[in-house]
């Protein structure tokens, strides 16, 4: 069964990616003079966005599994952690790999100076580059090797990318800043619940170390 | 009334519909048969997609020819019809195109002010036969990134400082954009402070490239860009040219202008396209609409006849 849900959730996933392309291609992918036409007057900045839109939400529907497992008491819900992470990574190398190559065609001197001087860039890209050890240590290969503790520690760092990821958009637009505000509240109530469980947990150690000796089972 | 086809210079007798033919072309549509529709002259194309097409414009005869016009491949109408950075509507380039369809420009009054001998209030169709109108093909840049080149139709700005006779101590010139959040949505929201101004130096407002403009592909301007009346600063990133103008003030001092006023570490009040000058985004290439490959962008956008009014200025600082 969930076998075959994972199959499903999979090839939801690429839905948005399969749109793009279709707009892109259009109904004659052979002709290149119409490539883009379907994206709009700027597909350059349509690809751009789209990418860049499915990498947070793939990013926060991934923080979001942990309290759904809790709120709907659907533990099962876990086993779809990883691709949904996996997924976030992939639409940000999509992202990333639309800046580097159709809007700056691989242009290294004015890629660089981006990096540096334009701060949503440097935390755009900062977004990109927490997610990389978290792509390479996704296997359970990788969780035994570190550890189940240090293994979740590390993963953590998905809390600084998806703010990263906020923080960019925040930046990059000129005046509305209606959207990224939408990505922020929605990640806010994501880590607030964390904060809100942590509290909880550490009050719960305090007055049990004040009574009886228990095991906490920290989550 | 021109039924817009995707070559507006040509059009034949054939496409030329009444207005009000034309303006109500939905209940039209509706309320024939396909002959008719035909024998009106109405393609299949058109027929497909009326809302598109649903766009009263006039067509500007007698167009004069312009030196300052380029060469280059003029962007697609409907490119410049569906990608507006007009925030007075939305912050969302695909939608003014809509939500300006039912946009009022008749009657309009741009009202003369500041450092004048005699304040004064002018009807649009006055504004329009103060010269001949010339087409002008321009490139426009984008602070965004993203250029385009249009067939502008106007005359120099320097037409309205003749007939305005500003003061000496006038040094600058203020644009001041309509102010009507009943018909416009994005200005019921606070992204920006309404009404929107802009500026220019009296030199720059008096270079001959600076054009008070009414009209684009031999027809009047569409609201979604400016209409009825704009300025068009073609060495300038597309935001100081102001759009739907109703009043135009010279003063003395530097006036406020919105987009610096919102951030000034970004906009600046010049604002001269300047690939060497990174605030808001490396300035360094930019996307022609239409093309993949970035393209270098050109100091002053190309235009570099307009150097003079900048010698001796740190153009790092007064960027």
């Amino acid at each position: 069964m969930i076998r075959l849900f994972k199959v499903v959730v999979f090839t939801l996933c690429l839905v948005p990616l399969a749109l793009l392309a279709w707009r892109f291609f259009g109904a004659h992918p052979a002709d290149m003079t119409k490539w883009g036409v379907g994206l709009g007057p700027n597909p350059v900045e349509a690809l751009e966005h789209g990418t860049g839109d499915w990498t947070l939400r793939f990013l926060l529907i991934t923080l979001a599994i942990t309290p759904l497992r809790k709120l709907l008491h659907t533990p099962a819900l876990i086993k779809f952690r990883r691709m949904l992470g996996l997924f976030a990574f992939f639409y940000g190398c999509l992202h990333f790999t639309t800046y580097l190559w159709v809007d700056k065609f691989f242009n290294v001197h004015e890629i660089l100076a981006d990096i540096v001087k334009r701060k949503y860039i440097t935390v755009g890209f900062l977004a990109f580059v927490l997610l990389i050890p978290l792509a390479v240590t996704s296997t359970a290969r990788w969780i035994r090797r570190l550890g189940g503790k240090r293994w979740q520690a590390l993963h953590r760092l998905i809390y600084f990318s998806a703010i990263a990821g906020v923080i960019h958009y925040l930046w990059l637009v000129k005046a509305d800043i209606h959207k990224p505000l939408e990505y922020g509240a929605v990640l806010a109530v994501l880590l607030a619940y964390r904060v809100f469980v942590w509290q909880q947990q550490s009050f719960a150690t305090r007055s049990a170390v004040g009574s009886l000796p228990r095991k906490i089972a920290v989550e | 009334m021109l039924i817009k086809s995707s070559g507006p210079h040509d059009a034949r007798s054939s496409e030329i519909t009444p207005r009000d033919l034309y303006v109500n072309r939905r209940r039209f549509l509706a309320g024939v048969g396909l002959s008719a529709i035909a024998a009106a002259g109405v393609g299949a194309k058109e027929l497909f997609s009326p809302a598109e097409k649903a766009m009263a414009t006039d067509k500007i005869t007698g167009l004069q020819k312009s030196p300052f016009s380029t060469t280059e491949k003029i962007t697609p109408m409907n490119d410049v019809t569906h990608y507006n950075n007009y925030y007075e509507f939305s912050s969302e380039k695909d939608e003014p195109a809509g939500l300006a369809k039912n946009f009022k420009t008749h009657p309009w009054t741009v009202s003369v002010g500041g450092a004048v001998p005699k304040k004064l209030k002018w009807d649009i169709d006055e504004v329009l036969k103060f010269a001949p109108p010339e087409e002008r093909i321009y490139r426009l840049r984008c602070v965004e990134g993203w250029s385009i080149v249009v067939p502008w139709i106007g005359f120099s700005f320097s037409e309205v400082i003749k007939r305005a006779q500003p003061l000496s101590k006038a040094k600058f010139v203020e644009f001041t954009s309509v102010n009507d959040p009943g018909q416009m949505p994005g200005q019921r929201q606070r992204m920006l402070d309404w009404p929107y101004t802009e500026g220019l130096r009296m030199d720059e407002a008096m270079h001959p490239l600076t054009l008070l403009c009414f009209g684009m592909y031999g027809e009047s301007l569409a609201n979604q860009d400016g209409a009825p009346l704009r300025l068009i600063v073609p060495w300038k990133y597309g935001f100081k040219s102001a759009k739907a103008i109703v009043k135009i003030s010279f003063v003395e001092h530097e006036p406020i202008t919105t987009w610096n006023e919102a951030n000034p570490h970004d906009f600046g009040f010049y604002s001269n396209v300047n690939p060497n000058v990174e605030r808001y985004h490396s300035q360094e290439s930019e996307h022609r609409l239409g093309e993949f490959r970035p393209r270098p962008t050109l100091m002053f956008n190309g235009y570099d006849q307009v150097a003079g009014l900048y010698s001796g200025m740190d153009l790092a600082k007064n960027y």
